[in-house]
């Protein structure tokens, strides 16, 4: 393998690392700590938080590229594929494979439209022919299959449960760890009615979500459990492939924005005067262009220069990948005038408290007073407004792919799956699932962070803290 | 007030050159016209004679900022800068690149934009105030629960699902209305009513939930309780006292989007091939004329800035406590 790291890799890498160290951090701060913990205890944010850990799981699966191995001849100089793939495509190259000849209905065993057939004796006959893969393995289809999806689900499902029962363990073990409690002891106060951290809901999301992820994936072994799409590839990796995409859309852009909102909007609040004025002018201009417009606008200008600029040698995937990130940047751009306005309002508040005048008074640097004392209070807005943008991001996506100014058409995403499947609505029998198949995924999670946003919101917003 | 308005208008005059530098910078500067001719004419094989017919036809041969040949006003006036960005301060918006005139297209195609954004308004607000009232009303029961949760999750579906879900049920299984199309006069009544119902539907979620908000914070208040002890009816302190107060904020964050309703929603005209300014900006932006794109831009801020303005002159009649500083 030869590792191979795209711009928006590094970016979620260093993300991740963030948080960790943030989380490092916080742990021995009574004051960070706080309100994570209400948030911990809200079951409804609980649950949300291990669909979004799941979601993000894929993502950072499909942030691994290298390019794979080819077999090695004769001992020659070890050789690699020009084509990159991604830990995901690994661990489901059965899903990326497996490749019609065009439209398959889910759990089809025959193709879309009839084709003319040969049959042995020479004559011809139109006729629906069976798929390649799917449900291949049955000599008679229209009698066996029901039968079939049920005792494959069956299998999966128990493949699941055992899964399941391995993963909790390894919870129950972990927190064994920290307590002086048996193992069975551990289940007991997690299984207890009155319980400070819904364990009992985190459990079972895990379960659910784990088993159906197992169901899903067995049965895929068989079937286009989601069916195919025009050019014959499954539309379940084509959904799991566009979980990265929406991931970096939704967290890379407000990564991109931060440190523009963040030292604008305190230096408006702490240094008012001129850099105020024109800080304020700023962010009103570029908020006075309608949003959808400039994004429109710039995302036009931006692929004409990377089509006129770029060099030819890049390769394609790097080139949606550097696109990707120029839509983060464009969203970025546009959408940090919100939150630098917010820090802005509330800058001026702190800088009348007591304990700023005091620092003053005592003469500590400016640069000093905005990082120590005005940044760590200001904190509580920059992360609420990270988790409610998240959703609106994701959304964003889809739009914006469908007006071709979203993420290149040869990449993977929700929004490139609902345009290119609008235009089969018309089909007869209607081509439903490619749909079907993006709506749901963003749906659960958008919905996922959506509940989690909101108890992410009530617990910092100290508006409602002190209700 | 006649001062407080004068001095509003001039503080958006500086908004609006920022708007234009920007619109230039983004289309003149990022991109030279080379970039773009090469752009339209097919990327690699294009003579430079062709690029530079292009240009001509289009004015943009000309200097990007400062005409060091012509003499007097000239020096200024015969750019790029004053004949593409200046201009658009009297609305006069030129020729798109393939030759049409956008102020005669924009003039014509406000009105099919006006006809879905202006009953969609209405009737979202009185429906979404209606929803929002009975969920306040009901506060903390049931209803009111699984109301909020519902909404939540009306929120999280991606509004490209009402929209191809509406045509799908209603215009292709249920055959009550054309699926898309436009028609002028009475006729496009039949037209209208599947894209106002699906803007409406979709903006349900995030809506009713936000004037829930607003209209329980309204019922915290103290003059609330102050009726209530008085012994007056709960509907009559929901009608007389929480609407009517409820109403301020959401009127007043209202007046913002009314001059942004002639430009119309970008994805609901062009699924529904309405010929309104919506889709004209889509139809632009998919074959790439930057011409009718800056057009936009500069027209949507220009509504922008005077709802704006709007907004600051109604919060100044609605509460006289404004204070016109």
């Amino acid at each position: 393998m030869m590792p191979v790291i795209f711009i928006t890799d590094g970016l979620i890498f260093l993300l991740l690392v963030m948080v960790f160290s943030f989380v490092w951090y916080a742990r021995k701060q009574e004051h960070l700590r706080a309100p994570w913990r209400t948030v911990a205890r809200s079951p409804m944010a609980m649950g949300s938080a291990v669909i979004l850990f799941f979601y993000l799981l894929i993502g950072v699966m499909d942030s691994i590229h290298f390019h794979p191995q080819l077999e090695n001849v004769n001992n020659e100089e070890q050789q690699y594929a020009t084509e990159i793939l991604s830990l995901l495509d690994v661990a489901i190259t059965h899903l990326r494979a497996q490749d019609e000849k065009t439209f398959s209905a889910p759990f089809a065993a025959h193709a879309y439209s009839k084709e003319t057939i040969e049959v042995s004796d020479g004559s011809t006959l139109r006729e629906y022919p069976r798929l390649n893969y799917g449900g291949a393995h049955l000599s008679n289809p229209d009698q066996e299959k029901t039968v079939d999806i049920l005792l494959k689900s069956a299998a999966g499902f128990v493949y699941g449960l055992i899964v399941w029962c391995f993963v909790s363990s390894v919870i129950v073990f972990t927190s064994k760890c920290r307590t002086s409690l048996s193992f069975m002891g551990v289940v007991h106060s997690m299984l207890k009615k009155n319980n400070d951290i819904p364990w009992k809901v985190i459990h079972l999301t895990i379960g659910v979500v784990i088993v159906s992820l197992t169901v899903l994936l067995y049965l895929s072994n068989y079937y286009h459990i989601l069916g195919t799409d025009k050019v014959g590839q499954d539309v379940f990796y084509q959904s799991l492939k566009s979980v990265r995409t929406g991931l970096v859309i939704g967290t890379l852009t407000t990564l991109v924005m931060l440190p523009f909102a963040i030292l604008m909007g305190l230096m408006a609040g702490y240094f008012r005067g001129m850099v105020d004025d024109v800080i304020q002018y700023l962010y009103t201009t570029l908020s006075s262009i309608p949003g959808v417009l400039l994004i429109a606008a710039a995302i036009l200008m931006s692929q004409v220069y990377m089509d006129n600029h770029m060099d030819d040698s890049i390769g394609l995937a790097q080139r949606a990948d550097m696109r990707l990130l120029v839509l983060c940047i464009i969203l970025g751009i546009t959408s940090w005038t919100g939150l630098c306005r917010m820090l802005r309002g509330e800058t001026m508040k702190l800088r009348e408290m007591d304990y700023v005048q005091a620092a003053q008074a005592f003469g500590v640097g400016q640069f000093r007073i905005i990082l120590r004392h005005l940044l760590p209070n200001v904190m509580h807005i920059v992360m609420i407004s990270i988790v409610l943008d998240f959703s609106g991001l994701v959304l964003a996506e889809a739009v914006l792919s469908y007006i071709n100014i979203g993420v290149d058409p040869s990449m993977h995403s929700w929004g490139n799956m609902i345009n290119s499947a609008r235009l089969e609505m018309a089909r007869e029998p209607i081509v439903w699932w490619s749909l079907a198949a993006a709506f749901v995924f963003m749906f659960m999670l958008v919905l996922a962070a959506n509940l989690f946003a909101d108890a992410v919101r009530d617990a910092f917003d100290p508006r409602i803290r002190g209700a | 007030m006649t001062a407080y308005i004068i001095r509003r208008f001039l503080y958006a005059i500086p908004i609006l050159i920022g708007v234009n530098i920007i619109t230039f910078l983004l289309f003149f500067v990022v991109n030279t016209p080379d970039d773009m001719a090469r752009m339209h004419l097919g990327q690699k094989r294009v003579t430079q004679q062709a690029i530079e017919k292009w240009k001509h036809e289009r004015g943009y041969d000309k200097p990007v900022l400062w005409d060091s040949q012509a003499d007097g006003k000239n020096k200024i006036t015969n750019t790029i800068f004053y004949q593409n960005s200046v201009r658009l301060f009297l609305f006069d918006f030129g020729r798109s690149d393939n030759g049409r005139d956008i102020s005669y297209d924009i003039s014509q195609r406000m009105w099919p934009s006006l006809s879905i954004s202006l009953p969609g308004l209405f009737l979202g607000l009185f429906a979404y105030i209606t929803f929002g009232l009975t969920l306040s009303f009901f506060r903390a029961s049931y209803l009111d629960i699984w109301g909020v949760v519902i909404c939540v999750m009306m929120m999280s579906i991606s509004g490209l699902f009402y929209i191809i879900g509406g045509q799908f049920i209603i215009g292709k299984v249920l055959h009550l209305v054309p699926i898309s199309g436009y028609d002028t006069g009475l006729d496009s009544i039949k037209f209208i009513v599947l894209p106002v119902l699906v803007g409406l539907v979709g903006g349900i979620g995030s809506s009713t939930r936000w004037y829930r908000t607003i209209f329980l914070e309204e019922m915290g208040k103290d003059y609330v309780r102050t009726a209530r002890a008085k012994g007056l009816s709960e509907q009559v302190v929901l009608y007389h006292h929480v609407l009517r107060n409820g109403l301020i904020p959401i009127l007043t964050g209202i007046v913002v989007i009314l001059p942004l309703l002639f430009m119309g929603s970008l994805i609901t005209e062009s699924f529904f091939s309405i010929p309104g300014l919506g889709s004209y900006t889509i139809d632009a932006i998919s074959s790439q004329d930057f011409a009718i794109v800056r057009s936009m831009v500069f027209l949507g801020s220009v509504l922008y800035i005077i709802g704006l303005l709007l907004t600051d002159i109604s919060y100044t009649l609605v509460d006289p406590r404004v204070r016109l500083q």
